[in-house]
């Protein structure tokens, strides 16, 4: 479970262009459900995913995780609360959340250019120094499962659209986090393979994993199996749909 | 601490795929970077070993050359000056020193004409340096005609070579006998060339030296220790040549590292951007470019250096001879001694590898710094 | 899409090496390849130190002041025994015409005494 209340983030504050990209959120979102924030282009949704996700501290507010979710974090004492309250967390810290606890699906997939398919897959692991042949042997498992197997070591430019896409869902898998987080994650897709990407969210969801998707395009948020549509607006929480 | 090593070893598998792939630049980089350790490397091993070499030469040169000076210039000097720095205290032997110079025009060098003091020659005969030898295809039996100070020839029969071990100091030798040494250049009997000292004691060398300039004011006393030092200048980092070539790396190096310091392309940032979203810290992402710059330093600090030793010792600086060889037309032929000195291999590498890793890494900071947020657009 | 057969056979290479430890392979061979330059030049002059005293031997019983580098002119080929004031160079810092006058420095014994004039 994610808690948001009052979250606000400006940029340039006290300067002539001072924007309110987010200007007080309450939100509450479940665990195990796929949510998509869905709205125009501009609207915030970027942002609050950014914030969601340990990536940027909002300007006020408060974003709580609940504990369960940050798995065996080194930083957190036993003694602690349910719900851990990560906006006032030092960067380190943020750092290994992210490692830990969420996986990205960017827009533009961001895989690393010239080196190759496994090469990327395996990026997030190579901070936690666990031992080569787990990881590599879980990279080669995810890609079988992704029907990437005989594009181990082709380099990612050379991949299809579809292929980058599902090697960036892979990386995002790599560390196993809970939450995974997808920036219009069909943007660049067409509707094949836009539905192909909402069949793997499906399976996720079915493994347990709870998806929050920012997206404005309808083969996402109208898809069946998501529990929760949240529109967002100037910044701002609108209606619910589902 | 097994995790510890992992973690640094993946990094650096990732920042090895990451120099791979602009392999062009970066094999380009290798070979600049491969030349300036070369040129500097060189530079360095060719004038310590000169230096030392000639040290332990010299080290059995007289002791103290006495030359007069007529006008400013050197001159020969009379023979009773002999007496005179005999009489001093503290000396032990003076002698004269019967040498010249002949130029031979048919090959077109410089020889040195040389009376030994501690070997007698038969009048008519001649021993020459192996340079000679061979630059005028001269062996032992044949005849040598020098044209004397009157413009009339004399010959002399070559009795001998000198071996080519000693090339070093005397490939251009011609010791001759000291009649005829007179008779050649027609230098009077009361004269000599200098005289060399010896004393009984080496520490009051100098106390001598300023005796015999006191009581023969038109006298110069050279003293051993300045034939040493006088190699030690020549061959001495800020020499000449040694000095052009050692601003001409480092100027290169200045310029190529300063390329580097002076920031990261936008792709490069973009990456960083993006090892920071997925959940690399800053000192992960420092981590990575401190290898990439140590590994490309190292390697090529490496290479350069065995490639200068290579070059110094076993083709004995072929690169630098067209310089040290100058109008010589009668040159040494020789191998230096390698006498390198761990400590400047160490002043080199402290000079080369850590200012290019720390121009990598510093650019790299301030991208390592930025937020992870700003790969999320575009 | 690019998926030539060779590319996908290529991708099926799943036991290569890892690149750092061919790296850290390197680095061991660079390392011993120094250490091996530093034994070379141990051993050699070790070896060339017969050589080296039979040259000396060779200075003293002749009574020599200078090694015959640069024969090209006097003051090249015995640069310990030159003119006080034509040695080497009018100046200490004029360039020369002889080439060899742009490695060989003037003696220090000459540059102090220049330090005065200059
Ligand atoms: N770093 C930033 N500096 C200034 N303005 C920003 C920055 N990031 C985002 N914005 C602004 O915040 C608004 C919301 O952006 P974003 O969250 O990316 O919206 P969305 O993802 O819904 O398109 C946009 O108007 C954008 O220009
Ligand atoms: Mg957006």
């Amino acid at each position: 479970m994610i808690r948001l209340s009052n979250v606000r983030k400006g940029f340039n504050l006290g300067r002539p262009n001072e924007f309110i990209a987010v200007g007080g959120v309450d939100l509450t979102l479940e665990g195990n459900r796929i949510t998509v924030l869905k709205g125009p282009s501009g609207s915030g949704k970027t942002t609050l995913l950014s914030l969601i996700g340990c990536m940027a501290r909002p300007t006020s507010g408060r974003i709580s995780l609940l504990r369960s979710l940050l798995g065996h974090n080194g930083f957190l004492k036993d003694g602690d609360m349910p719900e851990v309250e990560v906006t006032s967390l030092p960067e380190r810290f943020l750092t290994e959340i992210r490692r830990r606890t969420f996986g990205f699906i960017f827009q533009q997939f961001n895989l690393i250019k010239g080196i190759t398919v496994l090469e990327n897959i395996l990026l997030p692991t190579y901070p936690l120094g666990k031992k080569h042949r787990v990881v590599r042997k879980r990279a080669e498992e995810l890609l079988d499962m992704f029907a990437l197997g005989d594009r181990t070591a082709a380099r990612v430019e050379w991949l299809s659209g579809g292929e980058a896409q599902r090697v960036a869902i892979a990386r995002a898998l790599m560390n196993d986090p809970p939450i995974i987080i997808a920036d219009e994650p069909t943007a660049h897709l067409d509707s094949k393979l836009s539905g192909e990407f909402m069949d793997i969210i499906a399976r996720l969801k079915g493994q347990g994993k709870t998806i929050i998707i920012a997206s404005h395009d309808p083969l996402v948020f109208a898809a069946p199996f998501v529990d929760r549509v949240i529109a967002v607006r100037d910044g701002m929480i609108g209606g619910e749909g589902a | 601490m097994a995790s510890w090593i992992e973690k640094q070893r993946s990094i650096l598998d990732y920042t090895l795929s990451s120099l791979m792939r602009r392999k062009g630049k970066n094999i380009s980089l290798f070979i600049v970077y491969t030349v300036v350790v070369f040129i500097l490397a060189s530079a360095m091993f060719f004038t310590q070993a000169m230096k030392r070499e000639a040290s332990l030469i010299l080290k059995d040169a007289p002791e103290m050359v006495v030359q007069r000076l007529l006008m400013g210039r050197y001159d020969p000097i009379p023979l009773d000056y002999l007496q005179k720095i005999r009489g001093i205290r503290g000396v032990i032997s003076a002698d004269a020193r019967l040498w010249g110079y002949y130029y031979d025009p048919v090959v077109g060098a410089n020889y040195t004409v040389m009376v030994p003091r501690n070997q007698s020659l038969s009048p008519g005969r001649i021993i020459i340096g192996n340079g000679i030898a061979r630059d005028r295809m001269i062996n032992r039996g044949d005849i040598f005609s020098f044209r004397a100070h009157d413009g009339q020839s004399r010959s002399f029969t070559i009795d001998g070579e000198l071996p080519a071990a000693s090339e070093l100091v005397s490939a251009d030798l011609i010791l001759i006998a000291e009649a005829d040494f007179r008779d050649l250049f027609g230098f009077p009997a009361s004269h000599a060339t200098d005289i060399a000292v010896s004393v009984i004691n080496p520490k009051e060398l100098l106390t001598i030296a300023r005796k015999i300039s006191e009581q023969l004011p038109d006298t110069r006393p050279i003293i051993r220790d300045e034939m040493v030092r006088t190699y030690d200048s020549v061959f001495d980092w800020r020499g000449g040549m040694v000095i052009v070539l050692i601003m001409m790396a480092l100027l290169a190096f200045v310029i190529f590292a300063w390329e580097k310091a002076s920031g990261l392309s936008a792709e490069e940032r973009r990456e960083i951007g993006i090892l920071k979203a997925i959940g690399w810290e800053t000192s992960d992402v420092i981590a990575a470019k401190t290898y990439e710059g140590s590994a490309v330093s190292f390697f090529s600090f490496t290479f350069g250096i065995l490639l200068a030793y290579g070059h110094v010792f076993f083709s004995a600086a072929f690169l630098f001879a067209p310089a040290l060889k100058g109008w010589s037309v009668l040159y040494p032929d020789f191998r230096i001694t390698p006498f390198i000195d761990p400590y400047q291999v160490a002043v080199l590498f402290f000079l080369t590898v850590v200012p290019y890793t720390v121009a990598t890494i510093v650019p790299s900071w301030r991208a390592a710094i930025v937020d992870p947020d700003s790969v999320m657009r575009s | 899409m690019i998926s030539s057969p060779s590319l996908k056979m290529s991708g099926k290479a799943r036991l290569s090496v890892r690149k750092s430890s061919l790296c850290l392979v390197l680095f061991g061979a660079a390392v011993l390849l120094l250490g091996a330059m530093f034994f070379h030049a141990a051993y050699q002059r070790q070896a060339d130190a017969p050589l080296i005293v039979h040259i000396a031997g060779v200075v003293k019983t002749l009574d020599l002041t200078d090694l015959c580098l640069f024969t090209e002119a006097r003051y090249t080929r015995h640069p310990s025994q030159a003119d006080l004031y034509s040695a080497f160079q009018d100046h200490p810092a004029s360039l020369e015409h002889f080439p060899t006058g742009s490695i060989a420095g003037p003696p220090a014994a000459l540059r102090r005494l220049h330090g005065k004039l200059d």
